[in-house]
């Protein structure tokens, strides 16, 4: 099952080949994982989407993740109540005449196209990973060329 | 003052004493400052030896034992024994020198990538990569290796850094605000804990080398005394209880003693401190204890939980806890009946071999060691068959005087850690229990005992066989002996050749008279033992067995 957990660490060099070689060390599958800076910029957040079969599996990867040393805290949005959010760059097929039906999706989703070219729309779309499978169930249809998202990104509410 | 004199500096402040390297191009700055500063340094032959030598320091000491060698090769000869110490979580400093700042990265000769190469292997590390953030690195590198559950951490200074110049500035406060290790358990977890040992009527505990660390023998000893219940520790926790007590059971698992299996086995609390279910101690881990609650107290929360699910988990420093504990028992469990039944099964199955031949025993030699020394020596070990007759059959009575690589199983540990032993403590009797095998893994470093009158004695049982796995390759693998033979140079010869004494013994009445000369020796010894090629460790579980699905064949 799928856990989405967001990692507060020390903005320092080599922290992420820490989280990173955690996961591959100890056997868990990263799913996603999202990185920036946060208001103080000595402190980086990361959400990452994890594969865990149990629940022991992600209280180890609980523990370890807080064992490290420039790891600040760990929370796990399983039980938490959090929003989350993911932006996703579609390229599609688009003939001259697919442009309206394209556009007219965009009434049920939150999204946009960006860019049309050489009969292909890029497209832009943020939503919760249900929304974000919709889109990509109705954009299906168009022919999906290229896909590129940035992982989840999760928020405590 | 420069980078290289602040390193120097920073490390006289942490209390270092003694350091253990091998100089090279990346370092020319340090050991320049070396040359006449006054901290001392055991050159090494071979860095790897630099790197036990300071965990076997660390582990006599219970102190933070350092090591130093240049950038690349040097710091890879380096991470086995990081990786040692990482396993059976030893406070210690590595310090590596780097290439330039400005040659990161371009593959500069002597260049590795030693943070990431000794990221997985380090409890943290470091780059250093201004000199303005050396000295409170080194601070911040010694606080994290000492404190929590311990471990090596690793600090790479490139050579710009060592010479450049900043103000020394010793910080008096470490305080790292992603890093807060907890000491005292929860008091409610305590209460339950010791409600869970009122209740009990065949408790047993298991204890860890997290016993050794937190400095809790007397505690333990008055817990196991108060509630009446056996103790059985891991390969690391010998010491940590009075091998001659006679609630001690000895060490359990894989070789452990049928009675401390059995007795695991049976009961129905199980009170583990510093320990970490290893799967060399649960066997497998379906059938572990099935009848027993546990009580699991431990300073890494990761610990718990992690192989077997434990019902009342303690997390802080078992020193604490267990004094906690000990108030907070009201109600003492009887377990006069759990003890005999526990005495019964000592009676029934006693470690044993047949002692009965001409051949010398590994067996009795470590009798006989241990009867000379009256258990006052410190013991050090390789790895294999020698590791775990030192396990079975000398007692240890304090903590610290058992020495050896448990969770990595480092081969050529021995030797070099008890140079570290002994440089600790140059008046202990310190001894190295080698197999033919191991102890040509680091064989070079009897050229830094015999230069620096390091006097450890090395106890060589060779049979001629790399022994454990041929013990295994006779047992399930149809004696398909596999490049498990194997040939040595002449002991005697070779001892002498580096300036130590080197005897061979291959009688059995001849083993108490080797031994006291060894003792009695002024240098470097080297005893060559012919023992019996072919005599097995017992009792063993086979891997992936339940722990009381012993073969204990009598050899």
């Amino acid at each position: 099952m799928r856990h989405t957990i967001s990692v507060l660490v020390e903005n320092k060099f080599g922290v992420l080949a820490r989280i990173a070689g955690l996961f591959s060390a100890r056997g868990y599958n990263i799913a996603s994982l999202a990185v920036s800076e946060t208001l103080d910029p000595q402190i980086s957040y990361m959400t990452i989407v994890v594969e865990a079969k149990d629940e022991k599996v992600l209280e180890q990867i609980n523990k370890q993740l807080n064992k490290l040393i420039d790891v600040i805290s760990v929370t796990d949005f399983t039980k938490k109540e959090h929003l989350d959010r993911e932006l996703v760059l579609v390229k599609v097929g688009c003939l001259v005449d697919d442009k309206k039906e394209l556009e007219s999706l965009f009434d049920k989703f939150v999204g946009k196209i960006i860019q049309i070219k050489d009969d292909a729309a890029i497209i832009e779309a943020i939503g919760d990973q249900d929304q974000i499978k919709a889109l990509l169930g109705a954009l299906d249809k168009f022919g999906v060329k290229e896909l590129v998202r940035t992982g989840k990104l999760a928020i405590s509410n | 003052m420069i980078g290289a004199r602040i390193l120097l500096e920073s490390l006289k402040k942490a209390g270092v004493e003694v350091i253990f390297g091998y100089p090279g191009g990346q370092v020319l700055p340090i050991f320049d400052q070396l040359y006449d500063f006054d901290l001392k340094l055991i050159l090494v032959r071979h860095e790897q030896g630099a790197a036990h030598a300071a965990d076997g320091f660390s582990r006599a000491t219970g102190k933070v034992g350092v090591c130093l060698a240049t950038s690349g090769p040097g710091a890879t000869n380096l991470v086995t024994g990081i990786a040692t110490a990482y396993m059976d979580s030893i406070p210690m400093v590595a310090i590596t020198g780097q290439v330039g700042t400005h040659l990161i990265g371009n593959d500069a000769f002597q260049e590795a990538d030693v943070t990431g190469i000794t990221r997985p292997i380090t409890k943290h590390n470091f780059l250093v990569k201004d000199v303005k953030d050396l000295a409170r690195t080194v601070a911040e590198a010694f606080y994290i290796a000492s404190s929590g559950r311990p471990g090596p951490v690793l600090i790479d200074i490139p050579l710009d850094v060592q010479r450049a110049d900043t103000e020394f500035i010793w910080p008096d406060q470490i305080n790292i605000r992603s890093y807060q290790p907890t000491y005292s358990g929860h008091p409610g977890q305590i209460k339950k804990a010791a409600k869970l040992i009122s209740q009990a009527q065949k408790p047993i505990i298991y204890a860890g080398g997290g016993v050794i660390t937190s400095g809790a023998h007397l505690e333990l000893t008055e817990l196991a005394e108060k509630i009446q219940a056996p103790v059985t520790t891991t390969f690391m926790g010998l010491g940590g209880f009075c091998g001659t007590h006679n609630l001690f059971l000895g060490m359990l698992g894989m070789h452990g003693t049928a009675y401390a299996n059995h007795a695991v086995m049976e009961a129905d609390l199980i009170i583990a401190i510093g320990a970490r279910f290893d799967d060399r101690v649960t066997g497998r881990l379906d059938d572990f204890a099935p009848g027993a609650k546990i009580i699991h107290i431990d300073i890494d929360p990761s610990s718990i939980s992690k192989n077997v699910s434990v019902d009342v988990p303690v997390v802080g420093d078992a020193k604490n806890i267990i004094q906690q504990l000990i108030t907070e028992i009201k109600i003492l469990p009887d377990t006069r009946n759990w003890l005999k039944k526990v005495n019964d099964w000592k009676n029934k199955h006693p470690l044993i071999y047949n002692d009965d031949t001409e051949s010398i025993k590994p067996q009795y030699i470590l009798q006989e060691l241990f009867k000379l020394t009256q258990g006052q020596a410190i013991i050090c070990s390789e790895v294999g068959q020698s590791q775990m007759w030192a396990c079975q059959w000398y007692q240890y009575l304090t903590p610290r005087t058992w020495i050896s690589s448990g969770g990595l199983g480092t081969m050529g540990f021995g030797l070099p850690a008890a140079m570290g032993a002994k440089v600790a403590f140059p008046k202990k009797e310190v001894f190295n229990i080698a197999g033919d095998g191991s102890i040509q893994m680091n064989i070079q470093e009897l050229a830094t005992c015999v230069a620096n009158k390091i006097n450890v004695k090395i106890l060589i049982f060779n049979n001629g066989f790399l022994g454990m796995v041929r013990q295994w390759q006779e047992l399930f693998y149809k004696k398909r002996y596999s490049y498990t033979p194997i040939t040595s140079p002449d002991y005697v010869m070779l001892a002498q050749s580096y300036g130590a004494l080197g005897m061979r013994v291959t009688k059995k009445e001849d083993v108490a008279v080797a031994l006291e000369k060894a003792i009695k020796t002024d240098n470097t010894v080297l005893v060559d033992f012919r023992i019996e090629p072919e005599e097995n460790v017992y009792p063993m579980v086979p891997s992936g067995q339940a722990i009381n699905k012993m073969i204990e064949g009598l050899a």
